[in-house]
C-alpha cells in the first residue's frame, strides 16, 4: 500500500523521540476511535457479504438458520437450480425491462429540469426544485398506499382521466399497465435525485466558457451540445451508474405497489431472492442475490470504462 | 427578440406542470385521510372530501395501535442518528486528521459498504442477528443503521478541510487527543453534523427492508412497517385509515424537509446518495 499516509510515517526513524512516540500514540489513538465503526460494519455488512458468497455455494434451508455450521457444500447447484428456474428468468427480464426503461427517462427528465432551473429564472427556482425534490424523501411505503388508493380503476386519477376523455387503463389489474404503474412510481421518486445532481453539475459549468462560447457564435443548443454536455460528463457518470444500480436493485416499488404481479409481470430480482427468504429457501436466495451483486458490479464497471473522461 | 420572451415562458410552463404532477399524490392523500369511509364507497373517484373536519381516521389509526409504531420509529430514529454522530465523528476525526498505517484500507471498505445493497445481504445479516439475539428488538432493527457509510464519508471530507494547525498547538501544549477530539475539533464539525442528522434520519425513518425481515411482532413494527401491513391485510375496505396512517409517516420528514432543505442536498450532492 504505498499512500501517502504511510510515506509521511516511514521517515520517523530520523525524527526525535518524543515525536515518535507521539506518533505512535496517534495510530494508537485513531484505531481506538475506529472500534465501534469496524465492529458495526464488520458485523453488518463485511461479515454478511462474505456469508452472502459462501452460502451460495451450500444447501441451506429455514432450519439451519440457527446453526449455520450445519450445512453442506452444494457447489454450483443452487445456481443451476436457480438459473433454470422460470419465475427467476422471469424476474431478471422484468428487471432488465425496469433498467432499460427507468434509467434513460430519469437520466433525460432529470437533465431537462435542471437545465431549465438553471436558465435565470432565480425568484422561483427554490419553489420548483422543492416541489419536484420532495417525492425523494417520501416515504416509500405511504407512497405505495396513496399510488394504490389513486390508481385504483375507479379511483381519482381515472376519475380525472375520463373526465378529459382518456379510456380509464386498468392500472394494477392488467400486467402492462402494472409495469406501467411500476415505472412510473419509480420515476416519480428517482427524478429529484437526477435533478439536483445536474443542476449541482450545471453549476459547477464556469460562466466564461459559456461566453467564449457564445462570443464564437455557438446557438443556445450548440453550446449545451458542444460545452455544457462534455463538462458535464463527470456528473452523467456519477448520476447514471446511480440511478441504473437503483433500478437493477428495484423492490419496495413492486412488493409495495402490485406485490409482483399481475401474474408475475413486475416481480424484481430482489423480490424474487425476497420471496425466496420467505419460503425458507435461503441457498435459492443466497445465488439470486450473488447473481444480483455479480450484475450490479458488472453494469457499474462497465458504465465507468464507458463514460470515464476521454483524453 | 420574440424568442428571448417566449423561451422563459415555456421553461416556466414546463416546471409547473411538472411539479404539479408532482404534487398531485400529496394533494390525495391530505384530501382522502379527512374522507369517510361511506365517502369512498359512495364515489371512490372524488377528489375532495366532505369535510377537512372529519378526524375518524385519524383516532382509529391510533386505536390500532399507531401510537406504539410511532414511538418504535422514534425510539430506532434516536438511536440511529446519535450513533451515528458519535461514531462518523470519532472515525472522520481518525481517517481525516490522525496519522496510522491504514488509513486508506479503512476509507476503502467505508466506500465499498455503500456500494452493497442491502437487498444482497440482508439474509446473512438477518444470521448475524439470530446469533447476537437481536431478532424482534428495536436494537436489533437499529444495529446495521449505526455506523451509516455515508455519515463516516460525510464528516471525513468535511474534517480534511479544517486546518490543521489548530490541532497541532494543542497538541504542542499537551493536549490529549480525546481533549482535541472533544474540544477543538467536534465545535468545528457543526455543519457535517447537521447533515449527518437530517441524513440518517431520513434513512432510518423511512427504512424498510431491514425492519420488514427483523422485525417480527406488533411490539418492534415500525411505522412503515405497521402502515404495509395493515394495508396488505385490508386491501380496499379501509382506504380513510390507511392515507391518514400515509400521513402520518410522511409528516415529520416533510416538515424537517422544508425546514432544513439546505442539508438535505448537500448530502445529496455531497455524496451522489439517498
Amino acid at each position: 500500500m504505498a499512500d501517502v499516509l504511510s510515506r509521511r510515517e516511514a521517515p520517523g526513524r530520523r525524527l526525535p523521540p518524543g515525536v515518535r512516540l507521539r506518533i505512535g500514540h496517534e495510530a494508537a489513538t485513531a484505531w481506538i476511535f475506529l472500534t465501534p465503526t469496524l465492529i458495526l460494519m464488520a458485523l453488518f455488512t463485511v461479515i454478511p457479504a462474505v456469508i452472502a458468497l459462501t452460502l451460495s455455494f451450500t444447501d441451506i434451508g429455514l432450519r439451519d438458520l440457527r446453526d449455520p455450521f450445519s450445512v453442506d457444500f452444494a457447489g454450483l447447484d443452487s445456481f443451476a437450480a436457480v438459473l433454470a428456474n422460470t419465475d427467476f428468468q422471469r424476474a431478471l427480464l422484468n428487471t432488465l425491462l425496469f433498467v432499460l426503461v427507468g434509467v434513460p427517462l430519469t437520466i433525460v427528465i432529470g437533465l431537462v429540469l435542471a437545465v431549465a432551473l438553471n436558465t435565470g429564472i432565480r425568484r422561483l427556482r427554490p419553489v420548483y426544485r422543492t416541489a419536484i425534490y420532495v417525492p425523494v424523501v417520501a416515504n416509500i411505503v405511504a407512497a405505495s398506499v396513496i399510488w394504490k388508493y389513486a390508481l385504483g380503476y375507479q379511483g381519482p386519477i381515472n376519475e380525472a382521466l375520463t373526465h378529459i376523455g382518456i379510456p380509464a387503463p386498468n392500472w394494477l389489474g392488467d400486467p402492462q399497465w402494472a409495469v406501467t404503474a411500476v415505472i412510473m412510481l419509480t420515476l416519480w421518486r428517482n427524478i429529484g435525485t437526477a435533478m439536483v445532481l445536474f443542476l449541482a453539475g450545471l453549476q459547477a459549468v464556469p460562466e466564461d466558457v459559456m461566453e467564449a462560447a457564445a462570443l464564437d457564435g455557438a446557438g443556445s443548443w450548440g453550446r449545451f451540445w458542444h460545452v455544457t454536455l462534455p463538462l458535464l460528463r463527470p456528473t452523467t457518470l456519477m448520476v447514471s451508474v446511480l440511478i441504473t444500480v437503483m433500478y437493477m436493485n428495484i423492490f419496495e416499488e413492486p412488493y409495495l405497489l402490485t406485490g409482483g404481479g399481475p401474474l408475475g409481470s413486475t416481480r424484481s430480482l430482489s423480490l424474487w431472492i425476497y420471496e425466496q427468504f420467505g419460503y425458507g429457501k435461503i441457498a435459492a436466495s443466497m445465488a439470486g442475490s450473488f447473481v444480483l451483486l455479480a450484475l450490479v458490479a458488472l453494469v457499474s464497471i462497465t458504465q465507468f470504462r464507458l463514460l470515464r473522461p476521454k483524453h | 427578440m420574440s424568442v428571448s420572451r417566449i423561451r422563459p415562458l415555456i421553461v416556466h410552463v414546463i416546471l409547473i406542470a411538472v411539479s404539479a404532477l408532482m404534487l398531485i399524490p400529496f394533494l390525495l392523500v391530505v384530501f382522502g385521510a379527512f374522507k369517510t369511509q361511506g365517502e369512498f364507497t359512495r364515489d371512490p373517484g372524488a377528489w375532495l372530501p366532505a369535510s377537512f373536519l372529519n378526524l375518524d381516521n385519524f383516532v382509529m389509526l391510533f386505536q390500532r395501535g399507531f401510537g406504539g409504531y410511532l414511538l418504535n420509529s422514534v425510539i430506532v430514529s434516536v438511536m440511529v442518528v446519535l450513533a451515528n454522530l458519535l461514531f462518523s465523528s470519532l472515525a472522520g476525526y481518525a481517517l481525516a486528521k490522525l496519522r496510522f498505517r491504514g488509513a486508506r484500507l479503512v476509507f476503502g471498505i467505508v466506500i465499498s459498504a455503500m456500494m452493497v445493497p442491502i437487498v444482497a445481504i440482508f439474509v446473512p445479516q438477518f444470521l448475524v442477528a439470530v446469533q447476537l439475539h437481536l431478532v424482534d428488538t428495536l436494537v436489533g432493527i437499529a444495529a446495521p443503521m449505526m455506523v451509516m457509510p455515508i455519515a463516516v464519508f460525510i464528516v471525513r471530507q468535511f474534517a480534511s478541510s479544517i486546518p490543521e494547525e489548530l490541532m497541532e498547538a494543542a497538541r504542542l501544549d499537551g493536549a490529549s487527543e480525546l481533549r482535541i477530539f472533544w474540544q477543538i475539533f467536534l465545535p468545528l464539525l457543526g455543519p457535517a453534523l447537521a447533515t449527518v442528522s437530517v441524513m440518517t434520519f431520513l434513512y432510518s425513518w423511512n427504512a424498510f427492508i431491514w425492519p420488514l425481515v427483523i422485525a417480527q411482532s406488533q411490539n418492534t413494527y415500525t411505522l412503515p412497517i405497521g402502515l404495509s401491513i395493515a394495508a396488505s391485510s385490508n386491501n380496499t375496505t379501509l382506504f380513510g385509515v390507511m392515507l391518514a396512517g400515509a400521513v402520518v409517516v410522511l409528516l415529520p420528514v416533510l416538515i424537517l424537509f422544508l425546514l432544513l432543505q439546505r442539508y438535505f442536498v448537500q448530502g445529496i450532492t455531497a455524496t451522489g446518495m439517498k
